[in-house]
């Protein structure tokens, strides 16, 4: 009986995060009406040429510096022809023999530790035109060029993936090196990131690579495993039964659970590639590829070690913190903000701004792509945290000075003068507190006399009631235990 | 005196579904015909020797410019729909792929 | 009043002089074309409501003592291959039957600032493919010389129109040939600038790598002055090369002492053409020219480099006629049926032919043999041009083999017809600027009423100067330049 083992490679195009298309200055904005942002360029009409968008160029180098590649200071661009209404030259404008990146790795981790996979090229190409689903009388396609044009890159992984939990990790970490490069915003719903996956199987200890199957729309990360999954078993129950893998295309159907051939994809094709006479070759100096390495921003991975050394947190808050490129800025912020205005050191500062971000703004964060919006300054956080370290306030009442500071956007320190929320830490106010407490619940000071500790807890919450919150903690369980002992 | 055909009939068809150019038969063998003869009378270019030559694809000896990154006009959606064979809500209108072929 | 068939630069001269008006100009051009139109089948479109308004706005400007540009007031004829706003542009196919461009080729746009008015589009060989303009499907252009021959191609429109004495000037696109040629069986000055010279951005493009727009004029002071109009880095055309531009005009005058000039052999020539080659060598001698002899070995293989090279680029220059977004469309049941049947209705027999040249070369298991080997055979023959000019300033040979050849008499083979290229070519592989000023006419072989003959003369990259002060000096000095058509003279 012959154990296979799966071979996966996955190949993703994602949408490079310019104002302006690759080849013309068409806005590249999502969700215009249909056929609003177009030119005779990306038309595909007679005469007109394509021009390389600058700031596309930058990303895309930017994009094979974050994935450690090779970045080539002459690339040449090339015409790869066929033909489909998407298309409207008849031809895309793609990189063939000398792509811009190569050679580059990322890691992910597998149940058997690190493990490195091996970008093989990262070229620049132009995203075609998009059907309309939905509209219109169903007798014909109908076609939206609005995308036509927008600059992409196209990622090529290696073999290197064995399983489909692979697979998907090694695009979960694709996906995060791309966001904080800030090349690209990850989103597979609207389809700025979209993976292909090639999959075949080979029995193991065979060097030789079985027949692959390119496995197209997986337009979801859920979809990433099934698909993968259900195709690795697929190409094993054929095998097994004496048969033969075709190579072909096919998509997942989620639908109905597997994949399927895609009728329009069956003939191969013969791209005829060749570069493309209207471009001459994209030239870069050493220059410009040092001035795009400087203004790139730190990696995911690279702020979570970072931070575990330095800033105090565990693996778990650093995951949580890089969940969002402005939530990991907004926390280095933060923590040198509260180093600036307290005598904490870098790694307790780094602690309780996790816990307080982590616990008690997130849940205000709104996301946009890449952007985010908070419901306070970095700056502000830091002065309330501040206030919580200088004992001004404390814990519990931080929370409702957050929210206020939240709805009427005024100072931390304003809030708590006006609400006069500062923390109380009168030694005489406190014991008069609990005097009344102890007082007024005779039962549960016999419990406690009992011997029943847990009743403490009930007095303490009783007492902050009595003190609208304010007591101090240290002090309140200080003296509430010698006045209970007493 | 017969020489070797340099292109086959069979060849023409596939070059001609390539090009997406649905040429009747006659069209087809004449096409073939014609081809072969240019073919032919390429002969003394497939025995120059271009070792070590390097290819030109453009005689001018720049890098490519770049464009920056700005918004500019385009062409409103009814000046791009003007010339379309068919159109319908505001989208190129275009023949189906039938299922089977 | 027949200013139309005067020079450009006296045309505009005597508007700024208030001679006569621009719409006088215009008018009379429109009369005359309108006159001979019927026997010459030079245009595909006559644009007489904007020419005229065009026109009309010269006058206007002159009148408020605005500043006139170098081309105000002066007619063009435009090859149906470059976008012209508004008009239609059909590259004489059926496959662009009635579409209207949204847009200047630049140009285009470049000559509308200098005041020029633009006439009329030309008729043309189908998407600039051919050598003699019978492969438009509109109609045979015909040769003002001799209505029973051609006139050239692909710009036999061009060429005929300002033979005829439609406008002084008239822009013709030049891949292989296709402005020289026809320059030299119509009697005209014709210049292909350096490859990057002038922006193809609206010019419907047929080779890439080789295309570039080109004047006819009847004087090369006419010729330098548009093409300084045109020429200059576009931001649209990724290709057009950023140099500044010399003001060729003022360059002109003079005689050739110190020059270096290199003759290529004459091999194949009709007698009546090497005739004229020998007497043209000798006046360049007598203005005071060296000629010495130079060889380009690779050039025998340009015919078959080029047939290889363009044909493969405009194999994907011309996949986006597929009816989806513009043009007719043959079948709305089936896309590759759709496909398939407007491509095959709508393109001709040459056009065809090339497509599936083109095709094949760059296919699977062919490009290594024919695609890649015609570029390195363009390497060999670059280095040599590169080489000849280390002893030479200019190069010269006959534009064309022949005098214009009888209306049908190279349709059967397309190889024969291919031959007419044989010395345009190879500065079209190289991108070198190459211009064709009429030497003196000769009969053709079966005899009869002598015809034009055009003296190449290509130079060094960028040298458009060297090139149209040879140019000048030789038609000045021989006077065949100011040749009309019989029938065409007309009053200057």
């Amino acid at each position: 009986m012959t154990r296979y083992e799966p071979v996966i490679g996955l190949e993703v195009h994602a949408q490079l995060l310019s104002r302006t298309k690759m080849f013309c200055g068409c806005s590249t904005t999502f969700g215009a009406p249909p056929n609003t942002q177009v030119c005779e360029v990306c038309l595909g009409y007679p005469g007109a040429l394509p021009v390389p968008n600058a700031r596309a160029i930058e990303l895309a180098v930017r994009t094979g510096l974050a994935l450690g590649c090779e970045v080539r200071g002459t690339s040449v661009f090339a015409r790869k022809n066929y033909f489909y209404p998407d298309l409207s030259k008849g031809y895309q404008i793609s990189q063939f023999e000398l792509p811009l990146n190569e050679h580059g790795a990322i890691e992910i981790e597998t149940k058997d530790g690190l493990k490195r996979c091996a970008i093989v090229r990262a070229h620049v190409e132009e995203d075609a035109a998009k059907n309309l689903h939905g509209v219109g009388s169903g007798e014909a396609t109908l076609v939206d060029f609005n995308r036509a044009g927008t600059p992409l890159i196209e990622i090529v992984g290696g073999p290197d993936l064995r399983s489909a939990d692979e697979a998907e990790a090694y695009l979960k970490v694709l996906r995060e090196i791309l966001i904080f490069a800030g090349v690209n915003d990850g989103n597979l719903e609207e389809g700025s990131f979209r993976c292909d996956a090639n999959v075949s199987i080979r029995p193991v200890g065979q060097e030789k690579f079985g027949t692959r199957v390119e496995l197209k729309n997986i337009n979801s990360f859920k979809f990433v495993k099934k698909a993968i999954e259900y195709e690795i078993a697929r190409q094993e129950a054929l095998l097994s039964a004496g048969g033969t893998v075709a190579q072909e295309t096919r998509t997942w159907s989620d639908g109905q659970g597997k994949t399927l051939p895609l009728r329009s994809k069956e003939e191969a094709h013969d791209y005829r590639y060749f570069a493309d006479p209207d471009l001459p070759p994209l030239t870069l100096d050493e220059a410009f590829v040092a001035r795009v390495k400087d203004a790139m921003p730190e990696s995911a991975a690279s702020r979570r070690a970072r931070w575990q050394a330095e800033a105090g947190l565990t693996a778990y808050d650093a995951q949580v913190l890089t969940g969002h490129p402005e939530i990991a800025r907004y926390f280095d912020e933060a923590v040198d903000a509260l180093l600036g205005r307290t005598r904490l050191d870098r790694k307790a500062a780094g602690k309780k701004v996790a816990n307080f971000l982590s616990s008690e703004v997130l849940r205000y964060v709104q996301t946009d792509g890449l952007r985010a919006s908070f419901p306070l300054e970095a700056g502000r956080l830091a002065d309330l945290l501040a206030l919580v370290e200088d004992g001004t306030i404390n814990g519990k009442i931080a929370k409702d000075v957050l929210a206020e500071v939240v709805t009427s956007g005024k100072a931390p320190a304003k809030v708590v003068a006006e609400k006069g929320l500062a923390q109380v830490t009168d030694t005489s106010a406190i014991e008069q507190a609990i005097a009344e407490v102890i007082a007024g619940n005779p039962k549960e000071l016999e419990k406690y006399k009992a011997g029943k500790t847990s009743v403490v807890g009930f007095f303490v919450g009783q007492v902050m009631r009595k003190t609208g919150g304010k007591a101090n903690p240290a002090t309140l369980n200080e003296l509430l235990k010698k006045a209970l002992d007493a | 005196m017969a020489q070797q055909e340099r292109i086959s009939l069979d060849e023409v068809k596939k070059v001609a579904r390539l090009a997406r150019l649905a040429l009747g038969e006659d069209e087809l063998v004449r096409m073939r015909g014609e081809l072969d003869a240019i073919l032919d009378s390429m002969a003394a270019l497939t025995r120059l020797d271009v070792t070590g030559v390097p290819p030109t694809t453009l005689v001018l000896e720049r890098g490519t410019p770049l464009r920056p990154d700005v918004p500019a006009k385009g062409l409103s959606r009814e000046e791009a729909l003007r010339a379309a064979a068919r159109s319908e809500a505001g989208a190129f209108a275009v023949p189906k792929v039938m299922e089977g072929t | 009043m027949s200013a139309h068939l005067a020079s450009a630069v006296d045309v505009r001269g005597r508007i700024e002089r208030g001679e006569v008006s621009a719409l006088e100009v215009t008018r009379a051009a429109l009369a005359h074309l309108g006159a001979e139109e019927p026997r010459l089948g030079a245009l595909l479109h006559v644009a007489s409501e904007t020419a005229l308004a065009q026109a009309a706005a010269v006058d206007r400007a002159r009148a408020a003592g605005e500043p006139l540009g170098p081309l105000a007031g002066v007619p063009v004829v435009v090859k149906d291959n470059l976008c012209v706003r508004g008009t239609p542009t059909t590259c004489a196919s059926k496959i662009l039957e009635g579409w209207i461009a949204p847009y200047d080729a630049t140009a285009i746009a470049r000559l509308r600032r200098a005041g020029a008015v633009l006439l009329a589009k030309a008729n043309m060989d189908e998407f600039a493919m051919g050598s003699s303009n019978e492969t438009s499907a509109y109609g045979t252009v015909k040769n003002p010389w001799d209505t029973a021959r051609v006139p050239g191609g692909s710009s036999g429109g061009s060429a005929a129109a300002v033979a005829a004495g439609y406008a002084p000037l008239s822009l013709g696109s030049d891949t292989g040939g296709s402005v020289r040629q026809p320059a030299s069986f119509c009697g005209l000055v014709a210049l292909k600038p350096t490859y990057g010279r002038i922006s193809r951005y609206g010019l419907i493009a047929f080779a890439s790598s080789l295309d570039q727009i080109g004047p006819f004029a009847r004087t090369t002071r006419d010729a330098a002055r548009i093409t300084q109009v045109m020429a200059g880095v576009d931001p649209r055309d990724a290709t057009s090369a950023d140099l500044p531009v010399p003001d060729w005009e003022a360059q002109l005058g003079g005689d050739l002492k110190g020059l270096r000039i290199g003759v290529l052999p004459t091999d194949g020539c009709e007698p009546g053409v090497e005739a004229s080659m020998k007497a043209a060598h000798a006046t360049l001698r007598a203005l005071g020219a060296t000629l010495v002899d130079v060889a380009l070995p690779t050039a025998e293989h340009a015919i078959s480099a080029y047939y290889i090279l363009a044909p493969a680029e405009c194999s994907s220059n011309l996949a986006r006629f597929d009816g989806m977004r513009f043009g007719p469309r043959s079948t709305e049941s089936d896309l590759t049926a759709s496909y398939g049947e407007t491509r095959a209705r709508g393109f001709g027999a040459e056009v065809k032919r090339r497509i599936m040249l083109g095709t094949y070369v760059l296919s699977a298991g062919y490009y290594d043999a024919f695609y890649a080997r015609a570029q390195k055979a363009r390497t060999l023959l670059r280095r040599e041009f590169d080489a000849a000019f280390t002893g030479c300033d200019a190069i010269l040979s006959p534009t064309s083999p022949t005098v214009a050849f009888p209306l049908g008499a190279r349709t059967k083979n397309p190889l024969e017809m291919y031959l007419a290229d044989v010395f345009t070519l190879p500065a079209s592989l190289a991108g070198l600027p190459s211009i064709s000023v009429p030497a003196a006419p000769a009969s053709p072989p079966g005899g009869g009423p002598p015809l034009p003959v055009g003296l190449q003369i290509t130079g060094k990259a960028f040298d458009e100067a060297t090139v149209l002060r040879i140019a000048d000096a030789f038609e000045r000095a021989s006077g065949h330049a100011a040749l009309r058509a019989p029938g065409f003279g007309g009053a200057a």
